[in-house]
């Protein structure tokens, strides 16, 4: 009557098995797919930014021993067309270099001034600051323009060069020769560290200096603001806040600061500050007093976090020799909590120097850091860029010269990041205490 | 004796910040005076002996530092916000009458009286005038603008008779504020310095006044939160009135086209903000679409399967990813992104279709904006997925269930309101994300479903409406408060819904 049971061996699967099992093969694939996409996407953005900013880095010089006698200087002083003849004297110590080297190129001054730019100027003005180098022999490193630094770094080629009075072809084939013999070369750019922003149509003088200085002073304000109001508060909170309507009214709204956008804290800084109490735009101190508002929740919640780690035994330990409640937050629980209050602060400030958005609406951007702040007050009131928004203005700029400097001054803003974190993280892992 | 005057002149006139610091600098020395003097006091009135006093030794001293420094401090912010406000009111009075005549907005009037005043405290500053010599000034026989010009501080059209008295008046008003600000913060100062030295003697209970001081400091750091939220309320309400003053709301809401006008060139604007919000919510659904399964498979796999070690490496890699900053997106999908997704979907591309012309497009931003986010999916998933009670995972494999149906048919469905949770808050995050969709989405505003062609969103518009060149006070300008308004709600009730449905979910295993 019954059909007897088909007998299988247990080792062979049956095909419903076999369906399962490749499910659970294709499942397990998908996440480490998602982890592989996370992954690459994070090496592509590094390859990225260190390709396209290290060029930010180097500066392409002609390297050219002038020797200038004080004969030649006052009679060069005298002329009326004094940078004439100061690049008549560069030319005949580029041509006597030439010989004693033994390199053989066609050239005329006209082509030096399109790879170099206005020379004479240049030497007359080093001479006119340095007069104990007069009858010296000098070395100059001048500054290639901005086509010819491009066609070093393979951004002008041959084949896109057209013919202007800013260079010619024929000028690259100086290049070439110049480059073989060891007359132009690459440096290391210090002017992009300390520089400041230059105009709009010199991308090779752009430097990040000044724009670090005002992140710095922004930083000290949310540094001096935020540390002392979060710590203060997530203490009131975590300590002492009676359970009522306000307590869970400032606890909502501390949640809630946290997701609102950044942009509009840009907007609160711009009619509260500029426009309410009329604070100087572009201020350091303004950018400083929105990163505040903006990073306090961030620190208030990892406060009370560390507050919240401290074991309640502390606490009691202190009331019970008699301490007051407010000595034993003050003398035992917030020295406890320091280092996670450090690592958290640190963390929030990070996250302060890399924000972008508010700073575009009170005036940061746009704004041509051409000079350092002469002091502290003016530091923090003077007009001045920050290190996001100074990225921000080079990428918006029409020339591609600025997008090099825009990647390079990327790598300056994560080096300080990545500084943050390594500080922090340091912290964490010396101090940090399990109960 | 000179020496003297040279300093009192700076700290009662000479320069806002000059002023400022010496007043503080005084008050803090003050306090720190008041903190030795207090100690030393109590002490004497116990005749030495710390046991008869009735708070340890240092709080006396606490409570004198504290009584100089807090009213004063409290004051002079005060005073800070205030006096501008003043001026600005007393100018205005002053050209009350003359404004009609002469059709120019008295705002505008004053911004000019104010920096032609800033430009003559350069002049004096560098010694180009002296204060008497300003006193001389008349518009008609000197040009203001070009001695402006002379110390580096540009001003945009003539200065007229008008502005120059009123830039006098102002640099008189702020002298005097400066001078009475030092005066009166000091007063103050030197009052609790005395009050509190008075009351100072052994059986005063100083640490009960101190903790109790000390606690109200603490509750109104805590309300600094309250009031950030305030003034974001605030200053986006009373803006975005105004503009509904100048432009019909029924048209902000429901208009199609986004065409402002630039200034100066006339016409009415078109500020429809149907289009920004359809690029918005079009480019955070395409991040969504991104971020949500690369995150979820994420969070799965890293706390279902992966080894400890993997996890250790895992995890932080993509937390990274949160923490760059967007600039560095934004320019990512500006210059390597943008150019390579034309090279592939663009004319003589990869695929061999012309669907894209310009780099900046939805897709450019949207998909660079879910990498982005994939950190905030997986990070909140994984903590759900992991409050999950082990019972379940348990009582799944016991019925013979493989791992993956266990995820899919237990875990998940378990987990489900708290991922939802999380993909709103990422949608948050989507909404309000500035700089990416400033450098990679483009700005024309366009009501289209191409993923391929160039679109703007509210927060794009923000920045282009209040960085660029416009006056003030035109609806050009004064749209993006509104906007501002707007994006400030959704997100809002965004967030509060999610926290609401992670927070209920969560209560479910407790």
């Amino acid at each position: 009557m019954t059909d007897t049971p088909k007998f299988t061996s247990l080792k062979v699967q049956d095909p419903h098995t076999k369906n399962r099992n490749a499910a659970e093969k294709r499942f397990r694939s998908y996440g480490i797919i998602a982890l592989a996409i996370g992954g690459l996407f994070l090496a592509a953005l590094t390859f990225t930014i260190l390709k396209s900013g290290l060029p930010a880095f180097t500066q392409y010089v002609m390297k050219l021993d002038v020797t200038l006698s004080q004969e030649q200087f006052d009679d060069a002083e005298s002329q009326l067309l004094k940078t004439a003849v100061y690049r008549d004297i560069f030319v005949d110590n580029f041509a006597a270099q030439l010989d004693a080297q033994g390199v053989d190129v066609a050239y005329d001054a006209a082509a030096l001034e399109r790879m170099l730019g206005k020379v004479g100027g240049d030497i007359r003005a080093h001479y006119r600051e340095n007069p104990n180098d007069i009858g010296v022999p000098t070395t100059f490193q001048l500054q290639l323009s901005s086509r010819v630094e491009g066609y070093f770094r393979g951004r002008v080629t041959r084949d896109t060069l057209v013919d202007s009075r800013f260079l010619e072809k024929a000028d690259l084939d100086v290049v070439d020769v110049l480059r073989d013999a060891g007359l132009m070369t690459g440096r290391f750019n210090w002017a992009f560290l300390t520089g400041t922003d230059s105009g709009v149509d010199n991308p090779g003088g752009a430097g990040i200096g000044a724009s670090v200085i005002g992140s710095f002073f922004m930083m000290l304000v949310v540094l001096f603001l935020s540390l002392p109001i979060g710590v203060a508060a997530s203490i009131y909170l975590e300590e002492f806040a009676p359970k009522n309507r306000f307590t869970d009214l400032v606890e909502v709204n501390i949640s809630n600061l946290a997701a609102v956008p950044s942009i509009v804290f840009g907007i609160l800084g711009l009619s509260v500050f500029i426009q309410f109490m009329h604070l100087p735009q572009s201020a350091p101190l303004v950018g400083g007093l929105v990163l505040t508002l903006m990073t306090l929740p961030t620190i208030i919640i990892s406060t009370r976090a560390s507050l919240k780690s401290v074991p309640p035994s502390i606490r009691d330990a202190a009331l019970g020799i008699g301490a007051s409640k407010m000595q034993s937050v003050f003398h035992h629980v917030l020295p406890l909590a320091m280092p996670g209050i450090l690592t958290g602060t640190i963390i929030g400030l990070a996250q302060a120097l890399g924000e972008t958005a508010p700073l575009l609406l009170i005036g940061m951007v746009g704004f041509v850091a051409r000079e350092f702040p002469d002091g502290v007050a003016a530091g923090f009131l003077d007009p001045n860029s920050a290190m996001p928004a100074q990225i921000y203005t080079w990428a918006a700029r029409a020339d591609v010269g600025f997008y090099e400097k825009a990647w390079g001054g990327i790598i300056v803003l994560l080096v300080f990041l990545l500084l943050m974190n390594a500080i922090a993280i340091f912290l964490r892992k010396k101090f940090e205490r399990r109960w | 004796m000179g020496r003297l005057n040279q300093f009192l002149g700076l700290l009662l006139g000479g320069t806002t910040a000059m002023s400022l610091l010496l007043t503080v600098i005084l008050v803090l020395a003050l306090s720190a005076i008041g903190y030795v003097m207090g100690t030393h006091r109590a002490l004497r009135s116990a005749s030495g002996d710390q046991r008869l006093l009735h708070s340890l030794k240092g709080y006396y001293g606490q409570n004198v530092a504290l009584s100089v420094f807090v009213p004063s401090a409290i004051l002079l912010v005060i005073w800070l916000v205030a006096q501008p406000l003043f001026i600005n009111q007393s100018v205005s009075g002053l050209i009350a009458d003359q404004v009609g005549a002469e059709g120019v907005s008295s705002a505008l009037i004053v911004q000019d009286m104010r920096r032609v005043a800033d430009g003559l405290d350069v002049v004096v500053a560098q010694g180009v005038l002296s204060d008497d010599a300003i006193a001389a000034l008349d518009a008609e026989s000197t040009n203001i603008r070009d001695v402006l010009a002379g110390v580096g501080v540009a001003v945009g059209s003539d200065v007229t008779q008008l502005t120059l008295d009123g830039a006098r008046h102002y640099r008189a008003l702020a002298t005097t504020g400066n001078v009475l600000r030092g005066f009166v913060v000091l007063a103050v100062a030197l009052a609790g310095f005395a009050v509190a030295l008075r009351r100072t003697n052994k059986d005063y209970r100083a640490r009960n006044v101190v903790e109790r001081g000390v606690l109200v400091l603490l509750f109104s750091a805590a309300t600094v939160a309250v009031l950030t939220t305030v003034g974001i309320v605030f200053s986006l309400i009373f803006n975005t009135i105004d503009f509904f003053q100048t432009y019909p709301a029924a048209d902000f809401f429901f208009g199609t086209r986004w065409e402002p006008s630039f200034s100066g060139r006339g016409g009415a604007s078109d500020l429809g903000f149907l289009p920004l919000i359809w690029g918005t919510m079009f480019i955070s659904i395409i991040s969504l679409i991104v971020a949500v399964p690369l995150g979820l498979f994420s969070a799965i796999y890293l706390s279902e399967y992966a080894s400890d070690r993997v996890r250790a490496f895992a995890k932080p890699m993509l937390e990274i990813l949160a923490g760059i900053p967007t600039i560095v997106y934004g320019l990512f999908a500006l210059l390597t992104v943008g150019p390579l997704l034309v090279n592939a979907f663009g004319n003589g591309g990869l695929f061999g279709v012309n669907w894209m012309s310009g780099g900046t497009a939805a897709i450019t931003a949207g998909s660079v904006m879910g990498i982005m986010l994939i950190p905030f999916v997986s990070s909140l998933s994984d903590d759900i997925i992991n409050a999950v009670p082990q019972a379940m995972r348990d009582g799944s494999y016991g019925l013979g269930a493989t791992q993956s149906e266990t995820i899919r048919q237990v875990i998940l469905p378990a987990a489900l309101p708290g991922i939802v949770g999380a993909i709103l808050l990422a949608a948050s995050r989507a909404i309000g994300e500035t700089m990416i969709v400033v450098l990679g989405a483009g700005a024309a505003a366009s009501l289209s479903l191409n993923p391929f062609e160039a679109m703007t969103t509210v927060t794009a518009k923000i920045v282009s409406q209040l960085t660029g060149d416009g006056e003030f006070n035109s609806p050009e300008t004064m749209v993006a408060f509104a906007l501002g308004m707007t994006l400030f709600v959704i997100t809002l009730c965004l967030n509060v819904f999610a926290l609401y449905i992670v927070r209920k979910y969560r209560e479910q295993y407790d």
